[in-house]
């Protein structure tokens, strides 16, 4: 019996091994610490999670136009594929976490969660953000999901002993383990089905699958549909996102459903195109299901965290729009990572604002405490309006600019009615949405706004990033579009 | 006897997820829950052996120890959430652990 080494170009994955690599070099570094090294180093590590995460951004920048793939036997096809559409989301999961460290630097200190772990934490799980998008195996895929997934189990725990963060780091701990349950045993069906668990291989073997082929698909989709939250799969998200610390919250928004969608547009379009018929209209009921539940429940939440919970579910319900037009239209796939940029930036910077207000851990996060915002900070006051404008999708923002490339692959896809409710739940949205910019605005109140430079920073950078894709969205709609269409993502259905 | 064909493991699998979610579902105990879990993996381990040998194809049984050690690490992370609330709360009963609501 031989074995076959396989050939392996690690500078294809340097991106993600710079990104896992530098935060185990951090922690082993703190292992020779000396104690009263302790708090200095402690100031340190922001800035050197930040160096890390620069690195690992040049690498991917350098990887733009590359098509290929790594980590292949000599008979099988790669286990991993680095290719624009991987490209871009790795990029999208680096912005997330250089802004996530600048909303945590300061945020962290003031509330007495000052732990080294967090950042460690944070660079693994972007590690395993990355690897989702560039797998393209399902095993690979499953390893990447838990990569993304346990350090946040741990982060949404940090405050601990505050009883709320404990909550909902068990909470997801243990739906989150469900839900991978249900895609353990869906990568298990599908092999069973297809003989393999390689994407490219599963593409010629389910048409043959039969209904263990389907019965895999299905448990796949659950499984996702759990970790991008969509309804009836969202239960957990509103506790978690409540519980967890703001800036916890704020990263694992982004983080962990734009890491889900990635893993679930690259099973779903390069694996499983020939059972699109089955699929396809599966999505749809459930993207109408989690755009009416998301935004007819936020309507009547006076938390803002929980609020944005509610909205971060319906904002995935606009992603699902796109891929259930994927079948028909490939188009949805430069739609969904367009939406997913633009939300990157508007959500992040919302809770930036949510972080400026909030006065302790879990403190100040009620919309009262937004009253008369406009008098005492109003440049932060402006700039929540403007992100609370983006998010209900008003123009010229770049959550305006997401809807309509969503709504228009949908329309052109011929899924009419879901475009409908796509609309009218956006209208809904509108609601709880500008209650908050109402509240800024028109009612007095006081309290302490904590505004530091990289908190600045972060709502700056924010606010330009979506002033630029609502006012210039063609150019970075072609830029998705260029990294759907390289990875061979766009292909489907012709 | 009949021969015990793929079929049966298939069936078995299923029965064994099913009882496994079913646990998550109605059980209130935190270990029971996070047990109960186990069993959805096991039970996708079974069938990635029987899939195995039925495909003659040795991928499957490798599989399996990647599912085996990631379920290892969710303990590892599990059982320290369990306990931390443990301490707070004095209690695992997940009903009694609902300060979140809304």
């Amino acid at each position: 019996m031989t074995f076959q080494v396989p050939t392996i170009n690690m500078l294809l994955i340097a991106p993600a091994v710079i990104v896992a690599g530098w935060g185990m070099l951090m922690m082993l570094i703190e292992l020779f610490i000396s104690e009263e090294a302790q708090e200095q180093w402690t100031r340190m590590i922001p800035g050197l999670t930040l160096v890390g995460l620069a690195l690992a951004f040049v690498q991917t920048i350098g990887l733009w136009g590359f098509d290929g793939g790594t980590f292949a036997l000599a008979n099988g096809h790669p286990m991993i594929v680095v290719d624009n559409f991987a490209t871009f989301l790795n990029a999208v999961f680096l912005v997330t976490g250089f802004l996530t460290v600048l909303l945590s630097v300061d945020f962290l200190r003031r509330t007495g969660l000052d732990r080294p772990e967090f950042y460690m934490l944070m660079l693994f799980s972007i590690s395993g953000m990355m690897l989702m998008g560039m797998a393209n195996d399902l095993i690979l895929v499953f390893l990447a999901l838990e990569l993304l997934s346990i350090p946040l189990y741990i982060m949404s725990g940090l405050a601990w002993p505050r009883t709320d963060s404990e909550e909902a780091a068990m909470k997801y701990f243990l739906l989150g383990a469900f839900s991978s349950g249900f895609l353990v045993f869906g990568i298990a069906l599908t092999y069973g089905a297809t003989g393999t668990t390689q994407l490219p291989g599963i593409l010629t073997g389910i048409a043959n699958g039969g209904s263990l082929g389907l019965a895999g698909a299905a448990f796949l989709l659950v499984g996702f549909a759990f970790k991008v939250a969509a309804v009836p799969f969202h239960m957990w998200t509103p506790d978690v996102y409540q519980g967890a610390p703001t800036a916890v919250t704020a990263f694992m928004s982004i983080g962990a459903k734009v890491g889900g969608f990635a893993a679930m547009l690259r099973v779903f379009v390069t694996a499983l195109p020939a059972i699109g018929d089955t699929w396809a209209p599966a999505i749809a009921v459930l993207s109408a299901l989690t755009l009416i539940v998301g935004n007819v429940v936020a309507l009547a939440q006076p938390n803002i965290k929980r609020m944005l919970a509610y909205s971060s579910i319906a904002h995935a319900g606009y992603i699902l729009i796109a891929v259930a037009a994927l079948p028909i239209n490939p188009d949805g796939v430069s739609a969904a990572l367009f939406y997913m940029l633009a939300y990157l930036f508007t959500n992040m910077g919302a809770f930036a604002i949510v972080i400026a207000v909030e006065r302790k851990t879990n403190e100040g996060v009620m919309l009262d405490d937004y009253k008369g915002l406009a008098k005492r900070s109003p440049l932060l006051a402006l700039a929540m309006a403007y992100f609370m404008l983006s998010l209900t999708g008003v123009p010229p923002t770049g959550g305006f600019s997401g809807k309509f490339y969503v709504f228009r692959a949908a329309i052109e896809a011929d899924l009419i009615w879901l475009t409908i409710v796509g609309v009218i739940t956006s209208a809904i949205s509108g609601y709880y949405y500008l209650r908050v910019v109402y509240t800024m605005f028109m009612v007095d109140g006081d309290g302490e706004v904590t505004a530091p430079p990289a908190l600045v920073t972060a709502v700056a950078l924010t606010v330009i990033a979506t002033l630029i894709l609502g006012f210039l969205p063609g150019t970075w709609f072609d830029v998705a579009r260029e990294a759907a269409l390289q990875g061979g993502l766009a292909l489907v259905g012709g | 006897m009949p021969d015990v064909t793929i079929d049966w493991y298939v069936a078995l699998s299923i029965i064994l997820f099913a009882i496994g979610a079913l646990g998550v579902l109605l059980r209130r105990n935190a270990i029971i829950i996070f047990m109960s879990v186990e069993m959805m993996l096991n039970s996708a381990n079974l069938l990635f052996v029987a899939f195995s040998r039925h495909l003659g194809d040795l991928n499957g049984q490798v599989l399996v120890f990647f599912v085996i050690t990631v379920a290892a690490a969710e303990v590892a992370v599990g059982l320290a959430l369990i306990v931390t609330i443990f301490r707070t709360k004095q209690s695992i009963n997940i009903d009694e652990i609902n300060l979140l609501k809304g």
